[in-house]
């Protein structure tokens, strides 16, 4: 079980975050002008790395805020904690 | 005690308050102190179990938790029996009643036992062999299977004890109270770090604390005296919690732990009353300090399981700590130095040692030497080949090995005994840093897996990480602490240490007989009465993988994981593939070290708190008026009021019937409710929702439906305007949680320039809501200023309105096509207002009506449930809703998906209604629609989603998904059951009212 520390609360235990997947995939500014291929890329198409992984997390027990996660999905060390709109950091 | 077994020593165990028990239904006697094997063994009795698949009669093998044979069923009551308890663990108490296992009729006499003569048909695999055919026999094998399969009884009644859970939180945990456990504890609270401190047995100081020999010193006193001293110190020390009787069960990431506490198992059964039996600890720790120790191995040879044969440092155990003696006439057979303090323990208590076998050509090392000088006979570079004694050993052959140790030589020896002690070693106790998902490394010189890499802030001291002598112990113990602690000087660091220390190592993993290997039987993991035939046969078989060889021979997968036979598989295998043992590594250890009760990880969380639920403020009306209720969620929802001993049917219809005819009432207060402000709050809903919100008027209310990105339908319900910037939506009582955080997704992390806030107001709302061709009057007569015409307040409209001091949201809208008010008030006021709607119906014979009654008037209208007509699978077109789609917004969550290649199929099976021919005939919901039920195979068109029988269409209605179903309206199809086939017809999804007429009453 993870410690996480919420960039809004603090180090928290896991059990009061939800894990929501892949990070920085935005949501494309203009769906109708994607073909099938685009849209299905977006909607579909994830890395699931083995290695260090840009992942959204939500503290929903908590003050309900989302912000991203580095970890190294190999053994779950969290690398770097930082909030939505930041820029992914160098690892 | 017809035999002289206990020796005088009052050191540990209590001879002032003698204890009985009752064992196999004998009444027997022990002391305070003496752990059940120690009593046992104290009145002379080692053979307690039945080997699980050749019903060996087997022994008391161990001091501790790898004990393999001596699991006992413990107590004889339905509730509260224990099965597959290990007798070396448990603490005696009086009246404890204790039964062996896997044995029938009786551990003595096994009927069972005729499998050991059928061994040579039962090897590795036998099961996955014999029984793979005929296939369709399997049923029939399986009963057997599963009745000769298992150990012990699992209780049948509730559990009457209670559990607990608590939190702790450290800044250095440390796992075994040994004496590297306690010094490091003491120099990290001297460092003034908060120690938490775990021990399993009831008393600190591992093995050091009965150590009774005098060649090992610490600071010039008796090794013993000088860690009592210390044992006292760490208890006065404010710094360190120590928690005994306390097992660690799980180490898991980021350093989070779970330790299980026995707190009455101890107890005699009258004085556990009222308290709590077992504590599990949920543990962060800061640091982690792994000081676990090493178990002894045993020696693999021919017949090397019978009763009487025991670990070397267990026979130890027992003298030096509970005075008990193993047996009269003892030998020991060692490959290494440690069994030597046996000797001079059995020595020292005066009992008879015949003999001592060494595979190691001879050992000049200090104890060795103090053995030598007593006079005791040593039997160099000999092994032993056989054992007889079927019940209880009773003599051993033995015979010298070659040069290569790979084959006997010479003449055979016979020797008596009655307890052969061995030891092939020590295992350092890696489970909890492999646990943790720390890497080993093999060291050559011991033949053992070794701590080595780990990401976590953890570290093994002691034996626990390869140190076996005291000096080494101790020295190392204090280096390391220091370092991981950052420590530069201790109260240690002078200390002065004296030990024997071994100069000779010898290891054969497979001891050589003079027979062949396939006529013997040297067993690797006695519970599962694994042999190391079996790992040769499954190497020649193909399996490779240590793994597969585990799994295909079972060894190590008994109650007691392969504490003591995994390190021998491991030898084995890599002797036979010529494989270094590094290489190899070893199988997975998994949680829990020792067996946890169901109880400990439940702890609280049973019986009403199980789960929680929700009660809508209007609930003890419900209860009062027997409802009956419907878990939606969390929630519990009133599902029917039978009356007279209605049937659910027959009250169902009632209830239909009456909402359709006068007034039905049903508590609304489930569904979720989300408060949303902000200047932009309208462009949010236009994003949201599948249809438009830009003209909808303030004190107006709409219909949505939301998607997910995928444009299958996710949620739906109605969102009213109460101003310029702020609108209440409401959702389905089971997604309003789902929908909350999805919509705050949205808005945090795609859309953080829309100035929009919500707030979940669920909980803070109860709804009444009332329909019917009555519910004007009823609500005319509540509200009686309020103007209810059709001009004034329209369907799909809201009025904000007081009653008394009351402020009450009412919303005209419907679910059931009926004339329908929601009357929304704070939530205290719930019931208040609930009572004055059916005061005020009494004279239109008002009828409250629950959740099913509600599903069957709205699949009357045709109206979805999201998650009973949708599951995930279904897009707005699917379910024929096409209206609500809008044409001119440029984009919602979901648009994009309608016209994928996939959504745009017109073979996507779709909402329909179904009619059976015969109109009584209620169909199943769940069953399968097909075309031709005779072509096989049958190809599965849909199936049925919502079924009712309408009381006010005299009729058996149904909706249903249907592949291509808008092209079949009319069509008849067939839906079998399991007696019979029902026809029905493809109809539209509206039963009753095609023409809304019933809204306006």
């Amino acid at each position: 079980m993870f410690l996480i520390n919420c960039p809004y609360c603090g180090e928290r235990d896991q059990s009061e975050f939800v894990s929501g997947g892949e990070a920085h995939i935005a949501r494309p500014k203009q769906p109708t002008e994607l073909n099938d291929d685009q849209w299905a890329e977006y909607l579909f198409m994830r890395k699931n790395i083995k290695g260090i992984q840009f992942e959204r997390w939500n503290h929903a027990h908590g003050c309900r805020k989302w912000f991203n996660v580095a970890r190294d999905t190999s053994n779950d060390k969290i690398e770097k904690i930082y909030k939505m709109g930041e820029q992914p950091p160098k690892l | 005690m017809s035999k002289n077994l206990r020796i005088n020593n009052k050191q540990f165990v209590d001879e002032t308050r003698k204890l009985s028990f009752i064992f196999n239904g004998k009444k027997l006697y022990g002391y305070k102190g003496d752990t059940l094997a120690s009593a046992l063994l104290s009145n002379d009795i080692h053979l307690v179990g039945r080997s699980f698949k050749y019903h060996r009669p087997r022994g008391i093998m161990t001091s501790g938790s790898e004990e393999p044979n001596a699991i006992l069923q413990i107590g004889n009551d339905d509730a509260l029996t224990d099965p597959n308890v290990r007798a070396t663990e448990i603490e005696l108490y009086d009246g404890l009643i204790c039964n062996s296992q896997n044995c029938w009729p009786s551990v003595k006499f096994d009927i069972g036992g005729i499998n050991n003569f059928l061994s040579p048909l039962l090897p590795a695999g036998f099961y996955y062999k014999t029984f793979m055919w005929p296939a369709s026999f399997w049923e029939k094998y399986e009963y057997f299977i599963r009745k000769s399969a298992g150990l012990g009884k699992s209780p049948t009644k509730q559990d009457p004890d209670m559990y607990d859970h608590r939190y702790m939180h450290c800044d250095i945990l440390i796992v075994g109270g040994g004496v590297s456990g306690l010094i490091a504890a003491k120099i990290a609270s001297d460092d003034n770090k908060k120690v938490l401190l775990l021990e399993d047995k009831e008393l600190l100081g591992g093995s050091l604390i009965y150590d009774d020999n005098d060649i090992s010193k610490i600071d010039n006193q008796k090794s013993s005296e000088w860690l009592k001293k210390l044992i006292e110190n760490i208890k006065n020390d404010k710094n360190i919690i120590i928690k005994t009787r306390t097992s660690l069960a799980a180490y898991h990431n980021y350093n989070f732990l779970l330790a299980r506490q026995n707190l009455t198992d101890h107890l005699s059964v009258n004085d556990r009353s009222n308290k709590i039996r077992q504590r599990l600890y949920k543990i962060r720790a800061k640091k982690v300090i792994i000081s676990t120790g090493a178990i002894e191995r045993p020696q693999v040879f021919h017949n090397n399981d019978r009763p009487g044969i025991m670990l070397a440092s267990a026979v130890k155990k027992y003298i030096d700590y509970y005075g008990v003696r193993c047996g009269l006439e003892n030998v020991i057979f060692t490959n290494n130095d440690s069994a030597y303090e046996t000797a001079l323990s059995l020595y020292k208590s005066g009992t008879k040692l015949n003999a001592i076998i060494d595979i190691r050509d001879n050992s000049s090392s200090e104890i060795v030497n103090k053995v030598k000088s007593l006079g005791i006979q040593i039997y160099w570079n000999h092994t032993v080949i056989n054992t007889k004694g079927y019940k209880r050993i009773n003599k051993i052959t033995i015979m010298k090995l070659n040069d290569k140790g790979n084959d006997v030589v010479g003449k055979k020896i016979e020797l008596s005994c009655d307890c052969l002690a061995i030891s092939g070693g020590w295992t350092p106790m890696v489970h909890l840093f492999t646990q943790s998902g720390g890497k080993l490394k093999f060291d050559n010189k011991d033949n053992i897996f070794v701590p080595d890499k780990t990401n976590l802030n953890q570290l093994s001291i002691g034996s626990a990480k390869g140190d076996f002598e005291l000096d080494d112990v101790l020295k190392n113990s204090i280096k390391d602490t220091k370092n991981f602690l950052q420590i530069e000087n201790s109260n240690f660091d002078k200390i002065d240490v004296k030990c024997s220390k071994e100069k000779e190592k010898k290891n054969i993993w497979l001891l050589p007989s003079d027979k062949p290997l396939s006529k013997t039987k040297p067993f690797l993991d006695y519970q599962n009465d694994s042999t190391a035939k079996d790992i040769k046969l499954a190497l020649r078989e193909g399996f490779k993988s240590i793994e597969h060889v585990k799994r295909y021979t079972t060894t190590g997968m008994g109650t007691d994981q392969g504490k003591l036979a995994n390190m021998h598989a491991l030898g084995i295998v890599a002797d036979t593939t010529n494989t270094n043992m590094g290489d190899l590594g070893t199988t997975t250890f998994r949680p829990p070290y020792t067996p946890l009760t169901f109880g400990t990880i439940v702890g609280r969380n049973v019986g009403q708190f199980f789960d929680i639920f929700r009660k809508t403020p209007m609930h003890d009306w419900h209860v009062d008026n027997n409802a009956k209720f419907e878990n939606v969620g969390q929630w519990k929802r009133a599902w029917y009021y039978p009356k007279d001993g209605e049937s659910m049917h027959d009250a169902v219809q009632r209830e239909s019937k009456a909402a359709r005819e006068s007034t039905g009432i049903l508590d609304a207060s489930t569904l979720g409710k989300i408060d949303i402000q902000g200047t932009d709050a309208n462009e949010f809903l236009n994003r949201v929702y599948t249809n438009a919100w830009s003209k909808l008027q303030i004190g107006k209310c709409r219909y949505g439906l939301m998607l997910n990105e995928d444009g299958m339908v996710y949620d739906d319900g109605v969102t009213t305007r109460l101003g310029e910037n702020h609108y209440l939506m409401t959702t389905t009582t089971g997604g309003a949680a789902n929908v909350m955080s999805k919509l705050e997704d949205y808005l945090q992390t795609e859309w953080p320039e829309l100035d929009v806030f919500l707030t979940s107001v669920t909980d803070h709302y109860a709804t009444a809501s009332v329909c019917g061709p009555n519910a004007k009057k009823i609500i005319n007569k509540i509200f009686k200023d309020l103007d209810l015409s059709d001009e004034s307040f329209p369907h799909m409209s809201f009025k904000e309105v007081k009653l008394g001091d009351i402020n009450c949201r009412v919303m005209r809208i419907s679910f059931t096509g009926e004339l329908s008010y929601e009357i929304n008030v704070e939530a205290s006021y719930g019931k208040y207002i609930w009572e004055r709607c059916i005061e005020a119906g009494k004279e239109f014979n008002i009828t409250p009506y629950g959740t099913e009654t509600m599903h069957l008037l709205r699949a009357e209208k045709g109206f979805i449930i999201v998650g009973q007509d949708t599951d995930g699978t279904m897009t707005p077109v699917d379910l024929q809703m096409d209206w609500i789609i809008s044409k001119k917004k440029y984009d919602f969550i979901g648009k994009r998906s309608l016209y994928r290649s996939d959504t745009i199929r017109e073979d996507r099976k779709q909402l329909v209604g179904l009619l059976t021919d015969n109109p009584n005939e209620i169909l199943e919901e769940g069953a399968q629609i097909v075309k031709n039920e005779n072509k096989k195979p049958v190809n599965m068109l849909g199936h049925v989603t919502s079924s009712y029988f309408s009381p006010t269409l005299k009729k058996s209605i149904a909706l249903a998904v249907l592949k291509e179903g808008k092209k079949l309206k009319g069509q008849k199809l067939l839906v079998p059951m399991i007696n019979k086939t029902i026809k029905v017809t493809v109809s539209d999804t509206v039963f009753l009212d095609k023409e809304n007429e019933r809204i306006n009453g």
